[in-house]
């Protein structure tokens, strides 16, 4: 059994207007324990959403899920408001994209620590504080007990993500859920950030799922990826695989889009490749494949029938009528 | 930090000069004429300029200010033209009431208030949301003393919860002197929780949008903890500062339900020595209420320390 298997999620939102946004819309997938899963598309794919739901953090309403998300075999979508509050910051825990207003501006940063320790392992005061400390440490902040009194404004947008890291893993959580947790960093600081949540991982032994457009950051430290569009998973592979042999196009354009660093320098006049056009309203339900619209490859059939998805290579799925497929050795 | 203080409170010194100083020239700006009113309608002009010159008015206009201004500054605010007495003394007479129906108002709002604000923000946009924001505008736009003559009517006169009017003082005992207050300070709180209330509910809402909140949801903090410990205390400030605002609300509003409630403190005094053109009163309950509120006003600043660790002084 997966320690994570979503299946079918749908995330709609209604709106004002009477109409249903599809956020996500059948969007299945499973996390290994101790695996790193990569999602990624662009903005507006769904990514954010889809990590909101699992944790159930979209509002209902205007928020609606379906389908069923089972973590260690307990369906997530069942339980109920107070089950949940046992599961989120415990056995879940999430990071987010924002260091420098995720963290609350009035509590101390030992406070916010402590606030899930002594939620859900029922410490005191002081012994939550001594743990704060302890995780300040394990984040690799120097002078942890002189931080642990501090608040955020007195921390770097850097070390306010290793304070976000530290209270995502205090409870020693078996799930990850990173949201862009390097997109308002530098880049140095990236690094650093992404150096720490891999070490961390092999000591604490959680999964994590990585929300990202950066696909660096995903050649970095993910094992298995998961393209995102329009709310759809259009292909899934593992980390070499995937940059080896994209299958599906709107991977192949994503990762042409990538700009090498000198790559001007070095005499290369060429415009970096874009995917025109932008991600299709999610308001309609979408005849045919999503990609639709913006595939250079299109054809009549792909605007008339929406692609399964389906394994084109060995744990390498894409859903697209034209991908090559590989014959599936046994 | 105490700097910052010692900074604050002389700061206050020129706002409370030029408070004395309008105070003052209320002699001159209203009409109507003390010596006149004292010498009655039987007197000469000559009766009427000797009773000036013996109360000082025929001086000029900075020589009598600076003169009452250092008697003030050593806690002399004169002699009431009409009883004789020294108005020190008579305000400190009056002052108990006044002070319990004030704390007990502004106790009582905060109270209801508050948590009003922030079960609205809450649930915006539902009946809760929309009784609350119905309560806040009758509750500013219904005046005093309509809701005390209803109060007293119903829980007084009607139900006989309360006592209809009048004060007991403090040293009678806790609950003697509370009953007297309820209707008052209900009548009182109306506007101010109004106020109050709505004021909460726009900061939180705004609070409850922040990235932090989510952080704390995804912890697994409790609604309540999430509401009260780390939204709430993000409004904090803009909320204790409209509470502060808001005593003017209440020094004005207290005049009036002294009168309705027949409470024997400052607001009754007040009004008296208006009708009467008891100048030396009417000058320092306005000085001591202009006092309190400058003073209110800089205990709230320096409240916000509590609340938010970025204002540092």
């Amino acid at each position: 059994m997966a320690l994570l298997e979503v299946e079918n999620l749908q995330t709609h939102f209604r709106t004002p207007d009477g109409g249903v946004n599809r956020a996500v819309d059948g969007l299945s997938f499973s996390v290994e324990a101790g695996e790193t899963v990569a999602i990624v598309g662009e903005s507006g794919c769904g990514k954010s959403v889809t990590s909101m739901s699992i944790l159930r953090l979209i509002p209902e309403p205007p928020g609606q899920l379906a389908g069923s998300i089972r973590f260690q075999g307990k369906d997530l979508l069942k339980l109920t408001e107070r089950e949940m509050r046992a599961i989120r910051g415990n056995e879940i825990s999430m990071i987010f994209q924002e260091p420098m207003t995720s963290l609350n501006p009035v509590l101390s940063i030992g406070q916010q620590i402590g606030e899930a320790l002594r939620l859900h392992q029922g410490l005191s005061k002081q012994q939550a504080e001594a743990k704060a400390v302890e995780m300040l440490t394990l984040v690799g902040i120097p002078a942890p007990d002189k931080r642990v009194k501090e608040y955020p404004h007195q921390l770097s947008g850097g070390m306010r993500q290793r304070v976000m890291i530290a209270i995502a893993l205090a409870c020693n959580p078996k799930l990850l859920i990173a949201d862009e947790p390097t997109t308002a960093l530098d880049v140095t600081i990236q690094a650093q950030i992404l150096d720490l949540m891999r070490d961390l991982k092999h000591r604490v032994g959680a999964a994590i799922v990585l929300i990202t457009h950066d696909l660096g950051v995903v050649a970095e430290v993910a094992e298995r990826v998961i393209v995102m569009y329009a709310g759809r998973k259009v292909e899934e592979a593992n980390v070499a695989d995937l940059f080896r042999n994209p299958r599906h196009p709107y991977t192949q354009g994503l990762l042409g889009a990538v700009p090498k660093l000198g790559s001007s320098l070095e005499g290369e006049t060429e415009r970096l490749a874009e995917i025109p056009g932008l991600v299709p309203s999610l308001k309609q339900k979408i005849q045919g494949c999503v990609f639709a619209s913006r595939c250079p490859k299109v054809t009549e059939l792909c605007r008339e029938v929406a692609p399964a998805l389906e394994e084109k290579a060995p744990r390498h799925v894409a859903a697209c009528h034209y991908a090559e497929r590989e014959a599936i050795a046994a | 930090m105490f700097a910052y203080i010692i900074r604050r409170v002389l700061a206050t010194i020129p706002v409370m000069v030029v408070v004395a100083l309008f105070v003052f020239s209320l002699l001159y700006l209203a009409p109507g004429d003390p010596a006149a009113v004292i010498a009655g309608d039987q007197a000469t002009p000559a009766d009427v300029e000797r009773i000036r010159a013996s109360l000082g008015l025929d001086r000029p206009f900075v020589v009598r200010f600076s003169e009452w201004a250092w008697h003030i500054i050593r806690g002399d605010l004169g002699i009431s033209i009409f009883t004789n007495l020294p108005v020190s003394r008579m305000i400190a007479q009056r002052i108990e009431p006044t002070l319990s129906l004030m704390v007990v108002t502004l106790v009582l709002a905060v109270v209801i208030a508050v948590p009003m604000g922030v079960v609205a923000a809450w649930k915006a946009g539902s009946w809760i949301d929309r009784a609350v924001m119905a309560f806040a505008v009758l509750g500013f736009s219904v005046p005093v003393f309509v809701v005390g003559y209803v109060l007293a009517y119903y829980f007084a006169l009607g139900l006989d919860w309360f006592p209809v009017q009048g004060y007991t003082p403090l040293s009678q005992g806790f609950g003697p002197w509370l009953s007297n207050l309820v209707l008052p300070a209900v009548a009182l709180s109306s506007a101010y929780i109004a106020l109050i209330a709505r004021i909460t509910r726009a900061t939180m809402l705004e609070v409850l949008q922040q990235d932090y909140i989510r952080t704390a949801r995804a912890k697994g903090a409790g609604q309540r903890t999430i509401l009260f410990l780390h939204a709430l205390k993000n409004a904090a400030v803009p909320i204790v500062t409209v509470i502060g605002i808001g005593i003017a609300l209440l020094i004005g509003g207290a005049v009036i339900t002294e009168s309705v409630f027949a409470i024997p403190g400052l607001g009754r005094l007040t009004i008296d020595a208006i009708l009467r053109r008891d100048y030396p009163v009417i000058q320092g309950v306005v000085l001591l209420f202009s006092f309190v509120y400058v003073l209110v006003n800089l205990l709230i600043d320096l409240s916000y320390t509590l609340f938010d660790p970025r204002i540092r002084y």
